[in-house]
């Protein structure tokens, strides 16, 4: 606490007295939160929801009965008490025999209540949790089917927050609404046995209700906005607290400790004030309550103790009505919770609905064959068009074929196409016109099964999984043995780091392989690709610098790694490019030259000019080295 | 020093360990620690404890009143008392009824508000003391310590403390008061029934505690297992290009029905544990409340009690079932607050291993005259060996130094010694004759830059993280640097310019333009030393050379360090310097070293002869 004084007192920086602001800011340029609350009733969102809970109608069924039986017994409890001060205990003398036979309707009253409790809040509880793990797999399983598009288009913290989040909400929302079936249930009984019991006392009793009722929904709006406010204040402020300590080095190598801790003084400060609201706001209904709560007891004594006196009401009857007062409440303050808690589920199942309703555009047609075993091999491309966003094509009219076992080195400025063209082969995509055809087959005619086994793709950036080092080399195949994924990562030149790391091929990868050197992580994905043992090896070559010494032993496994299959690279290194039997040039769209190193270089064309340049990569080359392609952004 | 530093991070990965298995003396200092941090606001806490015995006080007079009203209305004042003058009584008990109602509620609105309020303070006041805590500690608290981890402690551990006042404290007392003024009310109108009334309060507190304790361990666990949950949805998603290139959609598939499953077991588990809990405390609270009226009904009937009492009685558990209840939720806000509290200060205890030594004074910059005097190195936790052994070289204003090695042969760890972000284990690193460990961090650090390898872009605009070290830097100063870099056209050519904002939900930079904004960045520092360690890496040679020309002048005024694997953006420097494990083993300008015919060669010209060869001797086996 010492240090935090001493920052206020800290000495300002140059130009701080100019009254500018800084150009500078904590955690704050994050999403803003989606859509909080929907409508509270959507008759198609709530017949999707529906269509998960459906298969367990019996369960639903049981716990709707049991939340009755529930209510009922609840509502019984003050009735038997002042019955058993009636007949058992005022009119008593000698014979005991109403206060025992009250008794035992109490006994069996609350054993009904305990077993109906048990039975509701299981069922329930269980029932919802089915469900929402349920939305979770319908939602994770459709994902892995839509299209790469929606994928591309869509961050996957979006995605997460639907099968986290939203499921929950669902979640809640499934449990509110059956037990407000009880609330509702409750709230009607109680009105109408203080009516029966005593029709001019329970009117005048039941006369504050529609005060708190009124209260409430005057007070829900702006009480939800203080809330919303509050959580909002609350990420923020977290979201300014996580980034602190994700960059705390740059902050440091900066010196920025200051700065940033007034900044984040000001969100600190705000999410306390907005807490304090919300605390506001929540607390204010207590004492309203409670005076309604004193002003209808007020009335049961005024009114119905000198009903008692008057001899015109049993004193058991008032002794009732005292117990339900203490009840009454309950329902209501529940049920109009249940009001948020439905807008919050509207709102969430649009969501779910809408990943579930992502159109599936890529699936085997009817009678789709199975790519057999030994098909040669072979890849081709004709006249292929294809692009992302309608009008937009990325690639126009590729033609193309690469025979069995040879090694074609795509090449082209960034934006040309290559990487598009490398996901055809395996369908990522469709093409728009043309077909993709893989040992003769158009793939559209093959399972995306057999297809994928055939194909093995190594991506640029290398994903691995967490789990240990043989799971994922062996990540495609995974009845491989341990000899045969020993022998693909000697063959790529993994095996002796493999064996170096603390448990060998046991040991446990942290996310996303965040314990690997990138080197090494690339040597990986090579092996995991050689396993696979496809016939066809579709490779993005890494951009990244990588020391000359790593590179070297990653030229090698490549070398390994095509030994013996058709390969489809897109390169980026020379020393790959020149390995190659064969060099296509793509450019915006369009393949410009086709042809090896040699043949190449005597054209005179784009691939002489850009290898001239002795770039170290083809990719991050300065847009005016590429007359023909129009200035990415404009730049002056 | 380097104790000190092992200190820091012995004692960050004791933490997480002790406050998992906090034995029972530490877990009440953590409590009674987190009570004198809530003192501090004595008013606030005056005010809910006040407001708290005037509640409970209230509430407990309500099942009197409602007794008081229940014989009145039988006319049992006093024994025989006129009509009106029995209504008489009941309109005063009514009016005292609702007015205690009031003030009641009054009462516990304050209850309410000032506990939520002295928690929501407390919780700002380690808010700020967290985030200062760890933007200064050094960098290898943050090597050792998982990030996650840190946010965790600053998010939810924060909650478990800050909760502690409001749902432990002001909680226990409200019960005591309750339970203790309520007992001794029953017992001394009527024993028996009195301590029948009260039977299941044992009960009901007990089965509460256990099952709030078993609730949390079961949470614990159930958050790891939906953590695992989390890990494959999320690697999946981020990996699904993956997925779909090896068709290993089932197999994902069934990875998730397993962490799914064994998610979903226990989280019935749960419900089944908390619904037995619940319904049995309601069952033992109706039994009590039966044997009261069949005890009291028969005193009644006997003369000995009357129906007003009976019906205080009944009253009075009502009240008393809900706090009596709600004890778990206590016992489990002690049990948090004191894992939670240990973690949490441990972490604020911790002491800075990188600080200002004592009477320490700003550097001044002078000459401008780097020294490095046989600098060694070992990185805390390391075993004691060394990653850097033995340095020393020393450069002037306008040199440049060049750095070059193999990986792990200690390049970026000199390079992080000398703006200090980790202390030396040996020898002396100087500035104009000022050794770095006897000047303020802050002016060393504003006259050392480091362009990392792989730098941090802040979620915010460009110009934003330009002016990251000056945020008061003008709009010129800005542009020139982001020219300097080689930026400034490229910003130009987005829609929001200089405007746009970086990172997942803006624009994403390639590899070249992150590393070109980080140069850009550390050029507002105008620092007497320069470093760029492995800077331009993805940076195309050519812009390279323009980053170059454009830093010429920049670099006149000072020592400029460049780290890189690639031997031409170091070719040109003053003086070159080939580490190998920690040790300078060749040195000299860029001709001085081929001629030397060493490893400064042989890494020439394995990077500058054509592919073919390389590939060739590559395909031999090396």
């Amino acid at each position: 606490m010492a240090e935090i004084a001493d920052m206020a007192e800290a000495e300002r920086d140059e130009g701080r007295g100019t009254g500018r602001p800084p150009k500078a800011v904590v955690g704050s340029h994050l999403e803003k939160e989606e859509e909080m609350f929907g409508r509270a009733f959507d008759g198609r969102i709530i017949s999707r929801i529906w269509a998960f809970v459906s298969p367990y109608r019996a369960r639903v069924v049981i716990a709707v009965l049991a939340v009755l039986a529930f209510t009922g017994s609840q509502l019984l409890i003050p009735l038997i008490i002042g019955r058993a001060i009636d007949n058992g205990i005022v009119a008593g003398g000698l014979d005991r025999s109403g206060l025992v036979s009250a008794l035992v309707a109490f006994g069996v009253v609350i054993v009904v209540n305990f077993g109906a409790s048990y039975v509701q809040e299981t069922v329930v509880g269980r029932l919802a949790e089915d469900v929402l793990f349920d939305m979770r797999r319908a939602m994770f399983a459709h994902l892995q089917k839509v299209s790469l598009s929606f994928m591309d288009r869509t961050e996957v913290g979006r995605l997460m927050s639907r099968l986290q989040g939203d499921v929950n909400s669902m979640q809640e929302f499934l449990e509110t609404s059956v037990l407000s079936v009880g609330d509702i249930v409750l709230l009607f009984g109680i009105v109408g046995v203080m009516l029966w019991l005593d029709f001019r006392l329970g009117l005048l009793t039941l006369s504050v209700m529609p005060i708190l009722f009124i209260v409430r929904i005057v007070w829900l709006p702006r009480a939800k906005l203080a809330f919303m406010a509050a959580h909002q204040a609350n990420s923020t402020t977290n979201g300014a607290l996580a980034e602190g300590i994700h960059g705390v080095r740059a902050v440091q190598a900066m010196g920025r400790q200051k700065v940033n801790f007034e900044l984040y003084d000001d969100k600190a400060r705000a999410n306390l004030r907005a807490h304090l609201l919300a605390a506001k706001y929540a607390q204010v209904m207590v004492p309203i309550v409670d005076t309604l709560t004193g002003m209808a007891m007020a009335v049961v004594i005024v009114v119905g103790g000198s009903m008692v006196l008057n001899q015109s009401l049993e004193i058991g009857v008032m002794v009732a009505f005292l117990f339900y007062i203490q009840r009454f409440f309950d329902p209501i303050r529940s049920l109009t919770m249940q009001y948020s808690v439905m807008q919050r589920a509207m709102a969430s199942g649009q969501r779910i609905t809408e990943v579930l309703d992502v159109p599936v555009d890529i699936e085997d047609r009817p009678g789709a064959m199975v790519l057999p075993d030994d098909m040669d091999g072979s890849v081709r491309f004709e006249n292929v068009t294809f692009g992302y966003r309608k009008g937009q094509p990325v690639l126009k009219g590729v033609s193309f074929s690469v025979k069995p076992g040879e090694t074609v080195a795509l090449v082209g400025p960034t934006g040309s196409g290559k990487t598009s063209a490398m996901a055809l082969v395996h369908r990522f995509y469709d093409v728009w016109e043309g077909r993709v055809t893989v040992g003769g087959h158009d793939v559209r005619d093959l399972t995306q099964d057999s297809l994928g086994r055939q194909v093995a793709m190594v991506l640029q950036e290398p994903f691995l999984f967490t789990g240990t080092v043989l799971e994922n080399i062996r990540y495609h195949k995974q009845e491989a043995s341990l000899a045969e994924v020993m022998d693909a990562a000697r063959a790529v030149g993994a095996h002796e780091f493999i064996t170096a790391l603390p448990k060998g091929y046991e040991t446990e990868l942290e996310q996303r392989g965040g314990n690997l050197s990138l080197g090494q992580r690339q040597l990986i994905s090579f092996a995991r690709a050689l396993v696979a043992d496809a016939k066809i090896l579709v490779l993005d070559e890494a951009t990244a610098n990588i020391d000359s010494y790593t590179e070297m032993q990653i030229q090698k496994a490549l070398l390994r790694l095509l030994e013996g299959r058709t390969g489809l690279v897109i390169a980026h290194r020379l020393a790959t490019i020149r390995g190659a039997d064969r060099i296509i040039v793509l450019q915006n769209g369009e393949v410009v030259e086709n042809g090896n190193h040699d043949a190449l270089m005597a054209q005179r064309g784009l691939y002489a000019r850009l290898y001239s340049m002795n770039y170290a990569s083809f990719d991050d080359m300065p847009d005016e080295l590429l007359p023909d392609v129009p200035p990415v952004g404009g730049a002056t | 020093m380097t104790t000190e530093a092992a200190t820091e991070t012995a004692r960050a990965n004791d933490a997480v360990a002790r406050a998992n298995s906090a034995h029972w003396g530490q877990g009440v200092g953590t409590l009674l620690r987190i009570t004198r941090m809530t003192l501090r606001h004595p008013v606030q806490v005056a005010i809910a404890v006040i407001a708290t015995f005037l509640a409970a006080g209230l509430q407990l007079w309500i099942p009197r009143l409602l007794g008081e009203a229940v014989d009145q209305a039988q006319g049992i004042v006093g024994g025989g008392i006129a009509a009106e003058q029995a209504e008489a009584t009941l309109w005063t008990t009514a009016i005292i009824l609702l007015l205690v109602s009031i003030g009641r509620g009054l009462a516990t609105m304050l209850q309410n508000y000032f506990a939520e309020a002295v928690g929501h303070t407390v919780g700002y006041a380690l808010r700020l003391a967290v985030y200062e805590k760890l933007q200064r500690l050094s960098f290898s608290f943050h090597d050792r310590v998982h990030t996650g981890d840190l946010i965790t402690l600053g998010m939810l551990d924060l909650e478990g403390v800050r909760m502690f006042f409001s749902t432990g404290l002001i909680r226990m007392l409200l019960l005591a008061v309750l339970i203790g003024v309520g007992a001794y009310m029953l017992i001394s109108t009527d024993l028996v029934p009195g301590l029948l009334a009260l039977s299941f309060v044992p009960f009901v507190a007990w089965r509460s505690s256990v099952t709030q304790l078993r609730l949390r361990a079961t949470w614990l666990t159930l958050q790891e297992r939906l953590s695992i949950l989390t890990r494959v949805m999320e690697e999946n998603l981020g990996g699904i290009r993956v997925v779909r290139a090896f068709a290993a959609q089932l197999y994902e598939l069934s990875k998730f029905d397993r962490a799914s499953r064994s998610a979903l077991e226990l989280a019935h588990e749960r419900v089944g544990i908390r619904v037995r809990n619940t319904s049995t405390m309601t069952f033992s609270f109706f039994a009590a409340m039966g044997l009261v009226l069949w005890v009291g009904g028969n005193k009644v009937i006997d003369g000995e009690m009357s129906v007003g009492t009976l019906a205080s009685f009944l009253t009075f558990m009502t009240i008393l079932q809900m706090p009596v209840r709600q004890l778990g939720l206590m016992v489990n806000s002690f049990a948090r607050a004191s894992t939670c509290g240990s973690r949490l200060f441990a972490l604020l205890d911790l002491e800075l291993a990188v600080r200002d030594a004592p009477g320490a004074e700003d550097l001044v910059v002078t000459e401008g005259v780097l020294t490095f005097e046989d600098v060694r190195f070992a990185y805390p936790g390391g075993g004691g060996q060394e990653a850097i052994g033995g340095v020393s070289f020393s450069a002037r204003r306008g040199e440049t130094i060049g750095i070059v090695g193999a990986p792990g042969s200690g390049k970026t760890t000199l390079a992080h010694l000398i703006p200090r972000f980790y202390d030396l284990s040996g020898g002396r690193i100087l500035i104009d004759g000022q050794d770095i460990a006897q000047v303020t961090l802050d002016s060393l650090r504003r006259a050392v830059a480091v362009v990392q390898q792989d730098s941090f872009l802040f979620t915010t605009t460009i110009e934003n993280n330009i002016a990251y070290a000056d945020p008061w830097a003008k709009e010129t100063r800005i542009e020139r640097a982001s020219e300097f870099a080689q930026l400034h056209n490229y910003v130009l050519g987005l829609p929001m310019g200089y405007d746009t904002i970086v990172g997942e939900r803006g624009v994403s930079l390639s590899g070249g333009q992150r590393q070109r904004l980080s140069i850009a960045r550390a050029l507002m520092l105008k620092p007497a030393v320069m470093v760029f360690d492995d800077s331009t890496a993805a940076i195309d040679a050519g812009t390279e050379q323009r980053i170059r020309s454009a830093l010429k002048r920049f670099a006149r005024d000072r020592v400029t360090l460049i780290i890189s694997h690639r031997l031409s953006s170091l070719m040109h420097a003053d003086k070159i310097l080939f580490l190998e494990a920690g040790r300078v083993v060749e040195e000299g300008t860029h001709a001085e070293l081929l001629a030397l015919n060493g490893r400064y060669r042989a890494l020439y010209e394995l990077q500058v002869r054509p592919g073919d060869d390389v590939l060739a001797d590559v395909g031999e086996g090396r």
